[in-house]
């Protein structure tokens, strides 16, 4: 498969949400809404549930199915109570000694006079900073469209896994060609170019596992990362919490080719 | 949407800073003339250098180098720089990339869009960075946050404060998503820094936007912000397009953001330096012997 062509199976609007895989992969998943400060931004699902018997903290970026679906989630796109809301919810975690899972899927953190005013660089400048430090195990599993600050906002892991057709990428392909190339045509040569597909990224490292796909019968795919998920929390949940966060700063600092 | 419109011309208003010196032309005496775009006037590019890169005429700030921005904050002959050695490769061996980091380096005549070091502000010791407008318009790469995130560990290590300058368009898309993992590299080094107990102050400067906003900008203990400077995570023309209604004035402007609860203070490129000279000393700062 292209890189054009994982862009539009990410983005395929039959495919699984984040919704989807919390109900396919957890039990007793228990809705916790709100970010105690603003609002309750329906782009983001938090809540807690169990893996396997393990309580976890899920959060998940929901783009919905149904048009009405869509337009109540904002398509996935967060706006700053959303990425306050995923905060409050990992800061729980901390304090009961759960770990998190995050689903990200997403076009990128929303753009628009709102999400301005009330400070959308700073809550994501603030969910970066304090998940690098966060003293619980953290999974991200990009299973859609990987937009930007706006996923790594839920992406900042001891290990990020990879849906083999998601995509994950520092700007999208059609805005990449527009502002570079002054050329919208050319969005599949950009594709190519950001290297966003899970192939891509687990060669450089920034994925640590990608799992595959087997059309559009997911549940194969659910049974393999309920247990994959089980597994490395619990074996991540062994580690001391502190050595855990030194280790995903480690993790994110060999990041950049650099001639010294 | 990260680093958008960092190449591109401004076409709205509110992106087309009153403040960038564009226009360089000699004048009838073989001297640079620059026109001031807030009021029209013609200034020499020396005059207007002697004066803190502020229009003489009407007060409205040109944007400012990272070397320029160093001298005018820092003690005479204090600042030595570090990590000058780390510069941009071209990691997903993009298109075009090595060329347009070619033009930036002669263009800007730096190695990389950040200068980093150590100096004294009123004879406080304190690790310092500035952005550099002229380099691909302080775009964040792998190497801009490798010295950035070297600064803070070095700053940690030392016990020093750190005071920046921030100005951006946002990632370096050439650099793909190896741009994007330095908001989180660099957001892991001021976390540590300020978890030593350190003070971390950070001077928003026009245009700070993207994924610099969405990091290490907006991670200060204390944030400041020069007067009229453009300070988001989206450009004013990405809102533009997808909310398709135009901006209001002064949005997204310093004054915005101090109404909405975002910046400490705004403070003018006269006071900065004395400010900051405060502000270090009120957070346990001694001159040095």
């Amino acid at each position: 498969m292209s890189a054009i062509e994982s862009v539009r199976a990410a983005r395929a609007s039959g495919r699984p949400t984040g919704l989807d895989f919390i109900r396919n992969i957890f039990e007793d998943f228990f809705e916790l809404h709100g970010d105690r400060r603003f609002g309750d931004d329906r782009a983001v699902v938090a809540g807690v549930a169990r893996l396997d018997g393990l309580p976890v903290t899920v959060i998940a970026l929901e783009k919905g199915h149904t048009t009405k679906e869509k337009l109540e989630r904002n398509f996935g796109s967060a706006h700053p109570e959303g990425y306050r809301k995923a905060l409050r919810q990992m800061k729980l975690a901390e304090k009961f000694r759960r770990p998190v899972v995050c689903f990200v899927d997403t076009a990128g953190a929303y753009c628009g006079i709102g999400a301005e005013e009330r400070g959308q660089g700073q809550a994501i400048a603030e969910i970066l900073m304090e998940c690098m430090g966060l003293e619980t195990p953290v999974i991200s599993v990009l299973i859609g469209e990987g937009g930007s600050g706006g996923a790594l906002a839920l992406a900042v892991a001891d290990e990020v896994w990879m849906l083999q057709n998601a995509v994950y990428s520092v700007i999208s392909p059609e805005g990449c060609a527009s502002i570079l190339w002054k050329d919208a045509s050319r969005t599949a040569e950009a594709a190519e170019c950001l290297k966003l597909t899970a192939g891509d990224l687990l060669a450089l490292g920034v994925v640590e596992r990608v799992l595959p796909e087997t059309g559009e019968d997911f549940a194969p795919l659910y049974a393999r990362l309920k247990r994959d998920l089980a597994e490395t929390l619990r074996s991540l949940g062994a580690t001391d919490a502190r050595a855990l966060a030194a280790l995903r700063y480690e993790r994110f600092r060999k990041f950049g080719v650099v001639k010294a | 949407m990260l680093g958008k419109g960092i190449f591109k011309k401004p076409k709205n208003t509110l992106e087309a800073s009153p403040f960038e010196a564009t226009a360089k032309k000699p004048g009838a005496s073989g001297e640079v003339c620059v026109k001031c775009p807030a009021c029209r006037t013609a200034l020499f590019l020396g005059d207007l250098a002697a004066n803190g890169r502020i229009c003489p005429r009407c007060g409205a700030y040109f944007r400012m180098g990272a070397r320029e921005r160093l001298d005018s904050v820092c003690d005479a002959d204090s600042f030595e720089e570090l990590f000058s050695g780390v510069v941009s490769g071209d990691p997903l061996r993009f298109p075009d990339y090595e060329n347009k980091l070619a033009q930036a380096r002669a263009r800007s005549g730096e190695p990389e869009a950040v200068v980093c070091g150590t100096a004294r502000l009123g004879g406080v010791p304190m690790a310092i960075f500035a952005m550099e407008p002229e380099f691909m318009l302080g775009s964040m790469g792998a190497a801009l946050g490798e010295k950035v995130t070297l600064l803070f560990e070095q700053a940690t290590l030392n016990r020093l404060p750190v005071v920046g300058f921030t100005v951006s368009g946002g990632a370096r898309m050439q650099e793909g998503i190896l741009s994007l993992m330095q908001m989180a590299k660099t957001s892991g080094a001021v976390r540590r820094h300020g978890d030593a107990g350190l003070l971390y102050i950070c001077v928003l400067t026009d245009p700070t936007t993207g994924g610099v906003t969405a990091s290490f900008a907006m991670q200060g203990d204390i944030t400041l912000a020069e007067p009229g400077a453009l300070v988001g995570f989206a450009g004013p023309r990405v809102i533009e397009q997808t909310m398709r209604q135009k901006l209001p004035e002064r949005f997204q402007r310093a004054e915005f953001l101090l109404e909405k609860g975002f910046v400490d203070a705004i403070v003018g490129r006269r006071e900065m330096k004395q400010t900051l000279s405060l502000l270090l000393r009120l957070h346990g700062g001694e001159a040095a012997v």
